[in-house]
Parts: structure tokens; C-alpha cells; sequence
């Protein structure tokens, strides 16, 4: 078996955002990437999956669309146990455009679980697994806080509205992630890091997509107004607040 | 041309949210002088889809098929997919939920339309169609141009709100053509809350963090929550201790809410915190420290400790509604 993560580069999660260009690009400067936490949660996944399943899964690949700059992200993935990577070589313009250059990898080379984090934390997209899986026509399933394989079956959790579902699926399929997946991301150790050196990240060239939508311009949130902080000794004055000033309950 | 709208129940019943998403559309299709239809899929009574005719939905098509009672991502598709052809609709809008967001991506490479997520209020253009969307994590929005001909979008919670507006809608049976090989996920078991007022779907939400010291403090948090008909949450630490569900965390890897007022009760307010509910409405903090960046972005604070302020907020909330 062998199992493909999508892997997105995002600010830290800590990050304030700015914006360059009259507003219309992001502005990198002093950014720090990280691996797009849900995609680092899917990697851990399956690196346990594989430990724990010696025989049957053969290899971990993770794959990202971007440039270059992009580098460090994908070392880190492999660094933490990913067998091999794959960039394709372009700047991502939109969630299908993400899609469509995967799809088009995946259809020349197959897998048979790929992971997706449920949204990118920048852009906030939460579209390129679903949209990958239409593409490939595989099914897919979302919000996936559990993935079990034992003996080729797996078993699946799956979140919704108050509570969850359990599932079973064969292969091929494409997983959404959300937390839950695995506890905890892992973070590389030193044999890792030195490992991740010698393991092979292939680039490869985009294709023509066209893009369906287009980033025109960014807009920061409205300040909020100041605090108004109540006595506590008068706690009263609060449910005073909310009923006849803001009129809420 | 037509808006269609997917019309999510819970349990036979429409959420709060649905009735919302019908009177977003029908504001856009007044802009857009179209009509809206809304498309529910599931063990609905006649009664309850009716009652999107209250928000303006002047057709209601009603998908009964057993094989569709439980979500796949690919059936449910392929039937909002034929719905969108048969009523030429150009736009279709989900609600930005576990549901909407895992069709509405499969639907806009089927019908190759562009998708917009986490949509905040109506377009400010309609020609080229432009809409503001949330975005690095709540902490901008971005403008963006969607160029296809038809277009998809998934609406925000509690972004647009509620308005009525009462049509007589005409309800129709819709039989979409699905091969049972289209069907690939198997439901083995369903583990949920019924009875109970969601978290994503609810006006008024109290939530704990680690300041409120244990899970056995907790029964402030959930008798407030009761008393105003909301629903309780919590911070990530919070349930990754245990103390509480992982269905109640949230914040950024958690669950994203729009209540119209949050309480956060010992709860530091992080970033990665706030990226969940810093859309609320009004954000009312009770924290110790005064220092706590908790009220750099709440509407109503109180600087003290949880467990002698919120039996004191109980108490006012019951003086108030006797
Ligand atoms: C990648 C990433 C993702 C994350 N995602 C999330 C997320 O989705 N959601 C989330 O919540 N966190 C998330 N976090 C964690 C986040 O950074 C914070 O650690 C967390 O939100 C803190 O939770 P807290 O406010 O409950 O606890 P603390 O930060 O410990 O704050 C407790 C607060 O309680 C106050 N307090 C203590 N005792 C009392 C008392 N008796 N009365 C009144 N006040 C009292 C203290 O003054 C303090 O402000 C994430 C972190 C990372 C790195």
C-alpha cells in the first residue's frame, strides 16, 4: 500500500499578517513556514501506520505544489519520516489549481490512500481533498479524526454535527484530516534530519491549468472598540450590559 | 437561471443555519433578479420544508432516497450536481460546515465552477462576481474574483443572519440517478448528541479554559449555557486533558463559531484560540488576570475569578428572565 500526503507551506500559526502592494499580496518578509498543522498530523499518521504495519504499507510520499522557497517545509516532512517527496514547480494560484497538478501526478503515478489536511491555514481553502478526489474520480471522506488499517481494512472515523460516524472504505480513497488523527505532530530528531539529506525530493513541471478564481485584494478585520470592563463587584451590571445595550439576550 | 441552495437537516428538522443560507440567496437573487430553490436531501416532512418558504425558496426540491440517508461525499454530489443542471442554476450555496465543505469542492471541479469558502456577506460585485471571504485564519479577508459561469459558495455561519420573507414555494420530488457503485462509504456505526442545540448552530455559547482548574468545575459553565438556551464549548488544552469532548474545542483546530454572544471563562485567549471565535458577535471575557489578551478583544470583561463571577452571572440571568 502505498500512501501520498498532501503537504501545504503556511505562515506559523503566530504570525501577524501583513499585506504589500496596496494590499493585494502577502507580505513574506520575516515569515516563518511551518507544515500546515492537519498535513503534519496526516504525516504522523501514517508514519505510525507504517510501523505499525511493516508489511503491508510500503512507502510514504509527501507532495506540494510551490517553488523552491518551498524547500525547508518539504525537508521537514521528510525529516520526520516521509520516504520521498515530489514538488511540482509552480506557484499556487488557487485550491484547483493545487488539485489539478496532483491529480495529474497521481493519474501517471497511483496511490492508494492520499491525505489531506481538512483547510490550509492561510488561505483557508478546505477544498483541495475534495476537489482532488472528483478529479479522480475516488471517494473521498472528511473530517477524519481517526484512520485505522489492519490486514488491508480500514476503518475510519469521521466528525459530524454533534458527534461522529464510523466507517469502513476500500482503496483507492482520499482522507480530509482534521485533528485528532494522531495526538500529537512528530518532530524530527537528529537521525531524521540526517536521513532526510539523502532521501530523493523530485521536481517536477507543472501543467496548463487555468485557474477558476482570482485573489484581487486583502482587507484587514475592523479594530474592535475597547473593552468595557465591569466591576466585579457588580457583576449585575454585565447581564444589564448584554440585554439593553447590546441587546443579545 | 436559478440560486440553489442545499438544505441541510438535522434529524429531519432545518438548522438555523439553513434558514439563513435561504435568506442569503434570496437576497442575491433579488440582485440578481433570479429565483431561489433549495434542494434537501433526507427524511423531511412536508411540514418542515415548507418552512423554507418562509425565508423566500419558491421551489423546494425533496430527495428521498434510502441511499442517501447517511453522507457520501460522490452520491451527494452527483445528486446536488443533476439538481444545479435541471433548474440552470448558476450559483450554489452551501453552509461552511463539515457537510457543505466536503460536497461543494467535489461539485465545482464536477461542474468546473469556481468555489469561494467561508464567505462573509453578499458580493460586492456582481459583474465581475466578486465576494469577500475569511481568511488566514480570521485574521483578514480577501477579496476574490470568481471567473466561471456558474459558481459555488460556502456561507459563513451567523454572517448574514436570518430575514423573512414569505413565498409560497411549490415541493417536488427530485429522484437523482446514482449507481449503487457510486456509493463507497459504509456507515457502521453513528456515535451523536440529539436533543441538544449544537455548538456551530448555537446564538449564545459559554466556554471554558484551563482557568476554570478541573472538569468538576464545570457545572457553572453548563447551567448558564442552559439557562440562555446555548451551548458549552471549550479551549484546546481543555479537551486535551479530558476535561471536556473533543467536540467542544474549539479555535483553529478546533471547531470555527459565530455565536452572537461568547463566553469565555478562564481563557487566556490565545491566537490560535481566537482564530475560532472571533467572529462572535460580542465576546464577553472573566479572567484573573487583567493582563490576559482575552480582552484586547472582548466587547464586556471582568477581571476576577470564574468561580465567584459566574454563579453571580447565573444568578443576574435568572433575575432577568423572572
Ligand atoms: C498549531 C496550534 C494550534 C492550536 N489550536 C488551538 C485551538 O484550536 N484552540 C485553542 O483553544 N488553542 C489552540 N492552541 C493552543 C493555544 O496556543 C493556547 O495554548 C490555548 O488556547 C490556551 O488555552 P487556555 O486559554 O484554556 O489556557 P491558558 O493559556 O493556560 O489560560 C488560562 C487562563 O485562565 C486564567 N485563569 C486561571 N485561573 C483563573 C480563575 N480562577 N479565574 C479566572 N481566570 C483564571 C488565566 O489568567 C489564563 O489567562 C493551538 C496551538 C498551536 C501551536
Amino acid at each position: 500500500m502505498k500512501i501520498l500526503i498532501c503537504i501545504s507551506n503556511v505562515p506559523d500559526t503566530t504570525t501577524k499578517i501583513k499585506f504589500t502592494n496596496n494590499n493585494t499580496t502577502f507580505d513574506v518578509a520575516g515569515v516563518q513556514w511551518i507544515i500546515n498543522p492537519w498535513d503534519e498530523l496526516a504525516l504522523t499518521r501514517a508514519i505510525e501506520l507504517k510501523e505499525t504495519n511493516a508489511g503491508t504499507i510500503e512507502n510514504i510520499t509527501v507532495i506540494h505544489v510551490g517553488l523552491n522557497t518551498s524547500d525547508p517545509t518539504i525537508r521537514k516532512a521528510l525529516a520526520i519520516g516521509a520516504d520521498k517527496a515530489i514538488r511540482i514547480n509552480a506557484e499556487a494560484k488557487d485550491s484547483y489549481f493545487v488539485a489539478a497538478q496532483i491529480a495529474e501526478f497521481v493519474k501517471k503515478e497511483p496511490f492508494d490512500v492520499i491525505l489531506c489536511g481538512i483547510e490550509s491555514s492561510d488561505y483557508n481553502g478546505f477544498s483541495v481533498g475534495g476537489m482532488l478526489s472528483e478529479l479522480l474520480d475516488y471517494p473521498s471522506v472528511s473530517a477524519l479524526s481517526s484512520l485505522e488499517i489492519a490486514n488491508a481494512e480500514i476503518k475510519l472515523k469521521r466528525g459530524i454535527d454533534g458527534g461522529h460516524e464510523v466507517i469502513s472504505i476500500v482503496t483507492p480513497f482520499v482522507g480530509i484530516v482534521q485533528k485528532g488523527i494522531a495526538k500529537e505532530a512528530r518532530i524530527p530528531n537528529m537521525r531524521g534530519i540526517m536521513m532526510a539529506k539523502a532521501k530523493p525530493l523530485q521536481v517536477v513541471e507543472p501543467v496548463l491549468i487555468d485557474n477558476f478564481t482570482e485573489f484581487v485584494s486583502f482587507e484587514y478585520p475592523k479594530p474592535k472598540a475597547t473593552c468595557k470592563k465591569i466591576d466585579p463587584e457588580n457583576v449585575k451590571e454585565l447581564i444589564n450590559l448584554l440585554h439593553n445595550e447590546a441587546k443579545v439576550i | 437561471m436559478s440560486i440553489l441552495v442545499f438544505a441541510e437537516n438535522w434529524d429531519g428538522k432545518f438548522k438555523k443555519q439553513t434558514f439563513e443560507l435561504v435568506s442569503y440567496a434570496n437576497s442575491l437573487a433579488k440582485l440578481l433578479n433570479s429565483s431561489v430553490v433549495a434542494l434537501s436531501i433526507g427524511k423531511v416532512e412536508d411540514d418542515e420544508l415548507k418552512k423554507l418558504g418562509n425565508y423566500g425558496a419558491t421551489k423546494i426540491l425533496n430527495v428521498s432516497d434510502n441511499r442517501l440517508n447517511t453522507l457520501d461525499n460522490k452520491a451527494f454530489t452527483i445528486t446536488i450536481a443533476q439538481a444545479a443542471i435541471k433548474e440552470n442554476a448558476n450559483i450554489i450555496i452551501f453552509p461552511h460546515n463539515i457537510t457543505g465543505k466536503a460536497i461543494a469542492s467535489r461539485i465545482s471541479v464536477r461542474l468546473k465552477a469556481g468555489l469561494v469558502t467561508g464567505v462573509n456577506g453578499l458580493p460586492t460585485s456582481t459583474d465581475p462576481f466578486t465576494i469577500v471571504k475569511k481568511s488566514f485564519t480570521s485574521k483578514a479577508f480577501a477579496n476574490i474574483v470568481i471567473k466561471t459561469p456558474v459558481k459555488i459558495i460556502t456561507l459563513f455561519q451567523n454572517a448574514f443572519g436570518i430575514i423573512e420573507s414569505p413565498a409560497s414555494p411549490v415541493i417536488e420530488a427530485f429522484a437523482p440517478e446514482i449507481n449503487d457503485s457510486d456509493i463507497k462509504t459504509i456507515v457502521k456505526e453513528v456515535n451523536k448528541v440529539t436533543g441538544k442545540i449544537l455548538l456551530t448552530d448555537a446564538e449564545i455559547v459559554v466556554s471554558g479554559g484551563r482557568g476554570m482548574k478541573g472538569p468538576e468545575n464545570w457545572g457553572a459553565i453548563e447551567e448558564l449555557a442552559k439557562l440562555l438556551n446555548g451551548a458549552t464549548a471549550c479551549s484546546r488544552p481543555v479537551s486535551d486533558e479530558g476535561w471536556r469532548s473533543h467536540e467542544e474545542h474549539v479555535g483553529q483546530t478546533g471547531k470555527i463559531i459565530a455565536p452572537n454572544i461568547y463566553f469565555a471563562c478562564g481563557i487566556s485567549g490565545a491566537i490560535q484560540h481566537l482564530g475560532g471565535v472571533s467572529s462572535s458577535k460580542y465576546i464577553v471575557a472573566i479572567n484573573k488576570d487583567p493582563e490576559a489578551p482575552i480582552f484586547e478583544v472582548a466587547d464586556y470583561g471582568i477581571v476576577g475569578d470564574v468561580q465567584k463571577i459566574l454563579p453571580e452571572i447565573i444568578n443576574a440571568v435568572k433575575e432577568l428572565k423572572s
